[in-house]
C-alpha cells in the first residue's frame, strides 16, 4: 500500500475522517460475531456520495482492495477488512434523501440507520418493514449487503421484497443506476443480484425502498409450552391454516431464562421449554381480530399451556422487548457468543431442535434458541469464553454438526446473516463446484479484479477444477482465497 | 451429419418433435441433463438455440439452427404442504401445476397473462405477473430457488427449498425476467401459500377516471386485495372499464375487507361474480394478453398511472390494457409498428419508467429488445453477464434489440 494512500484519502475526506492509528484501527477489527478479527490497513469514512466516489476512484488507481462497512452488526465476518485493505465506513452518509409518501417511497444514503427510517416514515402513516434485530443501530446499506431480515418479515418480505432501485459504485468507481422508482427492473434484475451480494458487487451510494402502510390493528400473544415439539408442531398448525401472521417468534427455555434475569425481563414464564411470540396485524380490525381467535384456538389445541394477549401497547411492547434484546440479554450467560444463521423446512423444526438439544448435551455446551420460528430460520446461540482454546474448539465443532443437522433437514446455511468469512466453509455443502464457480464468474463481471470484499461468500478453492476446466469461456480462476478461520489473533 | 441427425443420436429420437413452421428443428430434451447435453453441443458446434416452453406465449420465430422446448420437463418432484413449498420442473403447464397443488391444499398465487397450458419456466423467465401481483407481489417473490443451464451447458444451482436463504449470489433474480438470456430454467423451487379458503371477485364498471378513484379509496381504506386490475373495456368484454377486486385468504379476512370494501366504495355498485363467473373474467383477462402480436408491461410509480394510462392512450390506443395502479404496473396488448414502440419507450425512459416487451414478432422484438436501452452503467454488466453465461452466444435472445 503506498505511504501517500492516508494523505490522499485525508485531501478527499478530510483528516479526522481518515483512521491510521491502531488503537482506532482496532475499533473496526469486529464485527457483530465475537470469532473473527482482522485488522484493515486505513479506514476512511467518506462524508458525502462525492466523497465516497473519489475514495473508490483513488483505492482503483491503486490498485487496493477496499471493504465497504455500515455499522459493523453484521453477523458473519462480512465487514472485516484485512491487511492490505482499507476500510470505507458509510455511516456518515445518513441521510434520507427524499421521502415520497404518496408513491410509499423513500431514497436513501447507505449510511441511515434502519430504525431512523422507520422514524421519518412514521408520520406519514409508513414503516420500513425489515426489521432486523439490530434495527436501533444497523442500516440500509448493510441490510441491503446483507439481504436482511427480522421477526416481522414472515408477512413483509426481506430486504430484497423492498427494494426498487439503486444507484451502484462499482469497485472501479463507475456508477450503474438498476431498478426504476416503481420497482421494475430496467432489464434483467440487477437489483435482485445485487442485494445480498454481500459487497462483492459494489457499494449501493442511493438505495430507493418500498414502504409500507403501519397497521391499523394489531395483537401480540405469548403462547407457553412444556416442549420444544409441541411448540414446533404449533407452528405449523399456524401456517396450515392459510394465516400469515406478521411475526412468529420462539425462544426456548435457556433463551427465557437469560432474558428473565436481565433488565428486558418480559414476564416469560421461566418454567416453559419454549414460548411462542405471535404478533397478527393488518389494516382491518376486525380482520385481525378474528384471526387472532383462530390462532389462539390453534395455539391451545396444539398444546399451549396457556395463551396470552397483551392487553395495552405497553405490555406488547414488553414482550417485544425481550424477544428483541435475547441477544443482548444472553451477555448474561458468558463473555462470547455465536450466533448461528440457519434456515430449515418449518415441517422439520420439531425434529432439528431437539437435535441441536442433543449436540449441546454431548458437547456440553450452552445453546439457546431464540429465532424465526414462522420461517424455519433458526438461531441456535452458542455461549462461551473465547479465551478457552478447548471450550473454542467444542463450539467449532458443535457448530458444524449444526450446520450439518440443518442442511441434512433439506435447509441452508444462512437465511439473513450471509456468508461472510464465517460461513464459507459450507458454502460447498450446499452448492456444487459448477454453481460455486457460476457465482465466482458473476462476481468478476462486477469487480474483474475482486478488490471490493475480497475472500467473502465464495470459497474459491472449492471451484478450482472446475474453473480450470473451462478456463477457455470466461469462467476464470482467481486463485486461492483463504478460508475463514475462526479467529486471527491481532 | 445434419443438426437434427446428430441431436437424434445424441438424445434418441423420442426427443425430436415435429419441426416448428419455419422448419427449424424442435427437440424437447427429458431431462436437465439432456437439456445441458444438448447445449454443450450446441455451444461446440456453433448452433445457436432458441428456446421454447409450450409456444403458447412467445412467438417461436427467433433465427436459429434448433428450437429447444422444454415441454417434456414437466415432472413435480416435490410438493410439501406443510412447508408450503413445491420444486416443479420448468416445463410443466400452469393449469396442471395448479391442479397438483390444489390437490394437496396448496396455491402458487401467480395469474400471469397467457394461456392455461404457458409453462413455468417461460412465466419465470419472462417475469410476467398477472392482477394478483397487487397483493402477492411479483414473480421473483414466489420464488425459492431455479437450476438452469448455460448456453454452454452447465448445470446452476442457485437458491434452495426454504423460505428464507442468503447463501451465494441471488441467481434466482436474475434468471426471473432475463428472458433466457443467462441459460434455461429447468427446475424451480416454489414458495406456495394455502389455498384460499374464501376467494371472492367484485366488479364495478364505471369511467376509467371514476374507477381509479374508487381503487385509490380502497387502497387508502387499508384494504389488502389479492388484485385490484383496472380493465378496458375490450379485453373484459364489457361496454365500460371495470374495476375487478380479488379478495382471497382465511373467511374472516376476506369478510372484514368485504365489509370494509361496501364501505369505501361510496355507494358504488360492485357487482359480486359467481365463482364460475370469477373464474371466466380472470381466464378470459389472461388470455387477452396472448391473442394479439405485440405485449408489453411498463412499470411506474403508483401516482404516474393515470398519466401514463393516457400517454398509451395517445400513442397507442387504450382498446387493450390491464393496470394495476397501486402497484404502478401496466399491460398492453395490440399491434404497433417498431418506430411507435421505440418512441413510446423513449418518451417513458424520460418519465423514468421502463418499457418490457414481452411478445412480439421477431422482427420487431429483434429491433425493438425486450429491454431497450439500459441506465447509465447497466449495459457493459449485462453484456458480461451475457458472456459469463452464454460464452458462445448460442442462445437466442432479443435482450437489448437492434
Amino acid at each position: 500500500m503506498s505511504p501517500s494512500l492516508a494523505s490522499d484519502l485525508a485531501s478527499i475526506v478530510g483528516q479526522r475522517h481518515v483512521r491510521e492509528a491502531r488503537a482506532e484501527r482496532v475499533t473496526y477489527a469486529m464485527d457483530g460475531l465475537p470469532t473473527h478479527r482482522r485488522l484493515p490497513d486505513l479506514v476512511v469514512l467518506p462524508g458525502t456520495r462525492e466523497e465516497l466516489i473519489a475514495v473508490v476512484r483513488l483505492l482503483a488507481a491503486h490498485g487496493v482492495p477496499f471493504v465497504p462497512r455500515g455499522a459493523g452488526t453484521g453477523l458473519s465476518g462480512g465487514a472485516l477488512a484485512d491487511e492490505g485493505s482499507v476500510l470505507i465506513v458509510l455511516t456518515r452518509l445518513n441521510r434520507i434523501l427524499k421521502m415520497d409518501a404518496g408513491n410509499r417511497a423513500a431514497i436513501v444514503e447507505p449510511g441511515v440507520v434502519n430504525a431512523k427510517l422507520s422514524a421519518a416514515a412514521r408520520p406519514h402513516g409508513l414503516q420500513y418493514a425489515p426489521d432486523p434485530s439490530s434495527q436501533s443501530a444497523c442500516t440500509i446499506g448493510g441490510n441491503v449487503a446483507e439481504n436482511a431480515g427480522g421477526p416481522h418479515c414472515l408477512k413483509y418480505g426481506v430486504t430484497a421484497n423492498h427494494v426498487l432501485a439503486l444507484e451502484v459504485l462499482l469497485a472501479d468507481g463507475t456508477v450503474v443506476e438498476s431498478g426504476s422508482p416503481g420497482g421494475e427492473p430496467w432489464g434483467p434484475d440487477l437489483v435482485g443480484l445485487f442485494v445480498g451480494s454481500e459487497g462483492n458487487f459494489g457499494i449501493a451510494t442511493k438505495i430507493t425502498v418500498r414502504l409500507t402502510p403501519l397497521p391499523r390493528a394489531v395483537r401480540t400473544m405469548l403462547a407457553d409450552f412444556n416442549g420444544l415439539r409441541t411448540a414446533g408442531e404449533a407452528v405449523s398448525a399456524i401456517i396450515a391454516a392459510g394465516i400469515v401472521p406478521a411475526a412468529l417468534e420462539m425462544m426456548d427455555q435457556s433463551c427465557i431464562a437469560a432474558v428473565e434475569d436481565s433488565v428486558y425481563a418480559a414476564g416469560y414464564p421461566r418454567d416453559a421449554a419454549a414460548v411462542l411470540l405471535v404478533e397478527l396485524d393488518g389494516r382491518n380490525e376486525a380482520g385481525v381480530i378474528a384471526e387472532t381467535e383462530a390462532v389462539a384456538e390453534l395455539l391451545r389445541k396444539s398444546g399451549a399451556r396457556s395463551v396470552r394477549i397483551a392487553a395495552s401497547e405497553a405490555e406488547r411492547e414488553r414482550l417485544w422487548q425481550g424477544r428483541k434484546k435475547a441477544f443482548g440479554a444472553m451477555g448474561r450467560l458468558s463473555r462470547d457468543l455465536v450466533v448461528q444463521d440457519a434456515v430449515v423446512p418449518r415441517s422439520a423444526l420439531p425434529q432439528v431442535l431437539e437435535t441441536i438439544c442433543t449436540i449441546a448435551k454431548r458437547y456440553d455446551l450452552v445453546v439457546s434458541n431464540v429465532f424465526h420460528a414462522g420461517d424455519g430460520n433458526l438461531h441456535p446461540n452458542i455461549s462461551f469464553d473465547a479465551t478457552d482454546p478447548a471450550l473454542k474448539q467444542r463450539v467449532e465443532a458443535a457448530s458444524a454438526e449444526i450446520m450439518s443437522t440443518c442442511i441434512a433437514a433439506g435447509g441452508t446455511i444462512t437465511g439473513e446473516h450471509g456468508v461472510g468469512i464465517d460461513k464459507l466453509r459450507y458454502m460447498p455443502l450446499i452448492f456444487d463446484p459448477e454453481s460455486l464457480g457460476a457465482m465466482q464468474a458473476v462476481r468478476r463481471v462486477f469487480d474483474p479484479k475482486e478488490r471490493v470484499n475480497p475472500g467473502k461468500v465464495i470459497p474459491v478453492h472449492a471451484c478450482r477444477e472446475w474453473t480450470s476446466a473451462r478456463s477457455d469461456s470466461g469462467w476464470v480462476n482467481p486463485g486461492a482465497v483463504p478460508r475463514g478461520e475462526p479467529v486471527r489473533a491481532l | 451429419m445434419t443438426i437434427l441427425e446428430k441431436v437424434t443420436a445424441l438424445l434418441g429420437e423420442g426427443a425430436v418433435l415435429e419441426p416448428s413452421t419455419d422448419r427449424v428443428p424442435r427437440i424437447a430434451p427429458g431431462s436437465p441433463d439432456a437439456v445441458a447435453l444438448l447445449l454443450g453441443t450446441a455451444h461446440q458446434e456453433g448452433w445457436r438455440v432458441r428456446i421454447e416452453g409450450a409456444g403458447t406465449w412467445l412467438q417461436s420465430d427467433a433465427p436459429a439452427d434448433l428450437a429447444l422446448t422444454t415441454r417434456r420437463l414437466d415432472r413435480v418432484p416435490a410438493v410439501e404442504p406443510a412447508d408450503l413449498t413445491a420444486t416443479a420442473e420448468a416445463g410443466i403447464g400452469l393449469d396442471q401445476l395448479r391442479q397438483q397443488l390444489a390437490d394437496r391444499g396448496a396455491w402458487l398465487s401467480i395469474d400471469p397473462p397467457g394461456l392455461a397450458g404457458r409453462t413455468l419456466g417461460s412465466i419465470v423467465a419472462t417475469a410476467t405477473a398477472g392482477p394478483l401481483r397487487h397483493g402477492f407481489g411479483p414473480i421473483k417473490d414466489h420464488l425459492l430457488g431455479v437450476t438452469f443451464v448455460t448456453g454452454d451447458g452447465r448445470m446452476v444451482q442457485s437458491g434452495g427449498r426454504v423460505m428464507k436463504n442468503v447463501a451465494g449470489y441471488d441467481l434466482t433474480r436474475l434468471q426471473a425476467g432475463g428472458f433466457g438470456a443467462f441459460g434455461v430454467i429447468v427446475l424451480v423451487h416454489l414458495r406456495l401459500r394455502t389455498l384460499p379458503r374464501a376467494d371472492v371477485t367484485y366488479l364495478l364498471e364505471g369511467a376509467r377516471e371514476d374507477l381509479t378513484q374508487v381503487g385509490e379509496d380502497i387502497a387508502a381504506a387499508g384494504l389488502t386485495p389479492a388484485a385490484l386490475e383496472l380493465v378496458s373495456p375490450a379485453l373484459a368484454r364489457r361496454e365500460r372499464w371495470v374495476l375487478g377486486v380479488r379478495l382471497a385468504g382465511s373467511p374472516a379476512l376476506v369478510a372484514a375487507d368485504e365489509a370494509g370494501l361496501r364501505a369505501a366504495s361510496g355507494g358504488a355498485r360492485f357487482t359480486p361474480l359467481r365463482a364460475e363467473e370469477a373464474h371466466a373474467f380472470w381466464m378470459r383477462l389472461a388470455e387477452g394478453f396472448a391473442v394479439r402480436p405485440v405485449t408489453f408491461r411498463i412499470g411506474g410509480v403508483p401516482s404516474a398511472s393515470d398519466e401514463l394510462l393516457d400517454l398509451l392512450q395517445h400513442q397507442l390506443g387504450d382498446e387493450w390494457i390491464s393496470a394495476s395502479p397501486a402497484a404502478g404496473a401496466i399491460r398492453w396488448t395490440g399491434d404497433a409498428s417498431i418506430d411507435r414502440l421505440q418512441r413510446l419507450r423513449r418518451t417513458l425512459a424520460g418519465l423514468e419508467v421502463p418499457l418490457t416487451l414481452e411478445r412480439a414478432p421477431w422482427p420487431l422484438r429483434g429491433a425493438v429488445g425486450h429491454f431497450g436501452a439500459y441506465r447509465e452503467g447497466v449495459g457493459p454488466l449485462v453484456a458480461g453477464l451475457r458472456r459469463t453465461f452464454d460464452p458462445g452466444g448460442a442462445l437466442v435472445v432479443a435482450t437489448e434489440g437492434s
